[in-house]
């Protein structure tokens, strides 16, 4: 159970050890240890946070669908599904804000541009609005049962038109018979310790967003508790109005 | 009566009202229609070259649609929120499944009539010739594109809707989700005027794209509808 | 006899607010209750709730035997509900807005001609439009709605409001002729004295709980 001063835990606190130390060693081999590219020299190990920020990403956006179908299937299901379902969505948007931000750095260093209208820069951009639009839903106020629902249904709605946007783009930008050149994540030669520290990269970040995961649904059940709280001071005022 | 043939009597019911309301008053024609021709005028302002306006004609009466297609989904709530009626008509247990067919069929027929004008105002305004080909195609994608638009818009259309700041959400939420629907639509329609040399028979591919899109969203937007929009 | 309506310990929520607190009501079928308050009281909330419209937070609640907290959507085509708002679309006629509520609840042409009758909105007034109505007049549409519904129980939230002197004669015989016919009926209203000589039982809403 979260303690009394916040929503660490003992479990939560071994798992943030893990984080940092992981994250250190993933500093070490990305920015030092692993080779450089032959061709981008060391723009490459942006690499090193942009894929794994995506992954991870897709990951949270995943449970978030999960969580939301578990939600809606049951007459009364815990709205701890629905709080996991938020916390994991909020965290996902973050990771795809860095994978933008990283992305948009590596082709500013690469290929001296912010932007490049590739396949997969595009579909992520709109990933990024349309959970931001979930997030926004979310904060439309009513009851927790009446946000749980509305969040629920337009998460499943979300995972629905993420592959559709995703397909439909990439068969737009397919027709400009683009060289996969101009996509600066493609065409890397992995030697054995770059793939590793790729790898160690995607473990890291994917514990790391466990972490998280764990803290905000916690923070999440404490500000409802508070106002499920707030609820029952504002019953007994209530019902002192009729004495009065 | 039996269930389904009861739904099926609602949905007629509630697109015919809607369809007679905007016959009562005329917004699509007097408001709607207008302001999507300005934008196209508008383009031309912006874009300011002749060869550019015809080479991307597509893409610009694909954009007009989306935004006039904002107004005429908060004008499809706004009257059933002015005096309680969609909230009178749950209170009288309607299926919320009907209403949504319903009115995304009314929203159909409008928005398929703002994009024939608004192809027309194209062929005026942005010297676009057409085969008779290209005119089936185009009219086809139309037909398949509305279909897609007029569910999905009718869905989170009835999201947005109601009080405290919400008709704000529309754009936000709506117009990421028609992406494949203005990219797939502008490439039918690109081959149908022949723009940039594409032939009429690239168009049919990305036809097949709409008609996903259509299909999906008519039934996921009959099941959703009600979760979404009710208390 | 047989009880309609049975709320428990009910509390309701509007956002973060409990619009009721802790209300027990029962409602046996026949009866005209009047639920007596003032503004802010919960009246209208508990009407919600009989209708199945509001979700219950806590207590329990049985309308027709359908329980609240699982079933309340199921309520919905068995009650009618009048509230502040009368459910018309203004951009159409009367008669219009009459026919489209009779193909949604599946009523005949002479159900609407009667129900139309009844409430005086038949005639020249059935070709204006709603937006061009006064608010009694609309209100009057309001009430042909409901009879056209058939609804075993007539939740009404300030019926007599903005109705003329005839209108609310009206209004009380539409009720009782509802009540013979087997409807039970629930109102709110400020109408101390008219809805006094119509109520057969008076229940007073304060601070979200009955007495």
């Amino acid at each position: 159970m979260a303690g009394q001063s916040g929503t660490g835990t003992s479990a939560t606190r071994r798992l943030g050890i893990l984080v940092i130390l992981m994250l250190a060693g993933l500093a070490f081999c990305g920015l030092w240890f692993s080779a450089e590219d032959v061709v981008q020299g060391s723009t490459v190990r942006i690499m090193y946070v942009h894929v794994p920020s995506i992954w991870t990403a897709y990951i949270a956006f995943g449970m978030t669908a999960m969580c939301s179908a578990v939600y809606l299937s049951g007459k009364n299901r815990s709205l701890a599904w629905d709080r996991v379902a938020g916390a994991s969505g909020e965290i996902g948007v973050l990771f795809v804000a860095v994978s933008l931000v990283t992305g948009s750095m590596w082709g500013r260093l690469t290929w001296g541009t912010y932007w490049v209208w590739d396949a997969r820069l595009t579909s992520t951009a709109f990933l990024f609005i349309t959970y931001i639009g979930y997030l926004a839903v979310r904060q439309l106020g009513g009851t927790h049962r009446q946000r749980a629902r509305r969040s629920s249904v337009l998460a499943l709605l979300a995972i629905l038109e993420v592959p559709l946007v995703h397909f439909s783009v990439s068969l737009w930008r397919s027709l400009h018979q683009e060289a996969s050149v101009a996509n600066p994540n493609a065409k890397v030669a992995l030697d054995g310790l770059m793939l590793f520290s790729l790898f160690l990269g995607l473990f890291a970040f994917t514990v790391l967003y466990v972490w998280l995961l764990l803290h905000r649904q916690r923070s999440m059940l404490l500000e409802d508790s508070f106002a499920d709280r707030g609820l029952d001071v504002a019953i007994a005022a209530r019902r002192n109005e009729a004495g009065a | 009566m039996s269930n389904a043939a009861s739904k099926r009597r609602v949905a007629i019911a509630v697109a015919r009202k809607d369809l007679t309301i905007e016959w009562n008053s005329r917004i699509l024609v007097n408001q709607v229609a207008p302001f999507a021709a300005i934008v196209m005028v508008l383009f031309a302002f912006a874009l300011d070259n002749e060869g550019i306006l015809q080479r991307v004609a597509p893409g610009l009466v694909w954009l007009a649609t989306l935004f006039s297609m904002l107004v005429v989904i908060q004008r499809s709530f706004t009257v059933e929120s002015a005096d309680g009626a969609l909230d009178a008509l749950r209170v009288a247990g309607i299926d919320m499944g009907a209403i949504f067919v319903g009115k995304a069929l009314a929203l159909m027929v409008q928005l398929f009539v703002l994009e024939l004008l608004l192809v027309a105002t194209a062929v005026v305004l942005y010297g676009v010739n057409m085969t008779l080909a290209g005119f089936c195609e185009a009219i086809v994608t139309l037909v398949v594109a509305t279909v897609g638009l007029g569910s999905v818009g009718t869905l989170y259309g009835g999201l947005a809707a109601g009080a405290r700041g919400r008709e704000t959400l529309l754009p936000l939420l709506l117009l990421p989700v028609v992406a494949p629907v203005l990219i797939g639509a502008t490439r039918a329609t690109e081959a149908a005027f022949g723009s940039g040399g594409t032939t009429v028979s690239e168009g049919w591919p990305w036809i097949g794209l709409l008609l996903v899109f259509a299909v999906l969203f008519c039934a996921v937007g009959t099941v959703a509808f009600g979760p979404l929009v009710d208390e | 006899m047989d009880t309609v309506i049975q709320l428990s310990g009910v509390v309701a929520v509007l956002g973060q607010f409990p619009a009721l607190a802790g209300v027990n009501l029962e409602v046996q079928r026949g009866e005209i209750v009047l639920l007596q308050g003032p503004n802010g009281a919960g009246k209208t909330s508990l009407l919600r709730v009989c209708a199945g419209l509001m979700p219950i937070e806590r207590g329990t609640g049985h309308v027709l035997g359908i329980d609240l907290a699982t079933n309340r959507e199921a309520i919905r085509s068995r009650v009618g509900l009048l509230g502040h708002t009368n459910g018309l679309y203004l951009d159409l006629t009367v008669m219009q807005n009459m026919q489209f509520w009779a193909s949604t609840v599946g009523a005949t042409d002479s159900e609407i001609e009667t129900a139309m009758a009844t409430m005086h909105i038949e005639g020249r007034l059935a070709d204006v439009k709603a937006s061009q109505l006064s608010a009694g007049q609309r209100r009057r549409c309001a009430l042909a709605s409901l009879i056209v519904r058939r609804a075993e129980i007539w939740l009404l939230d300030e019926p007599h409001a903005g109705l003329d002197a005839a209108g609310r004669d009206e209004l009380d015989a539409l009720l009782r002729s509802a009540v013979t016919s087997g409807a039970t009926v629930v109102l709110a209203s400020h109408e101390r004295d008219r809805a006094l000589g119509l109520a057969t039982r008076t229940v007073t809403i304060d601070g979200g709980g009955a007495s």
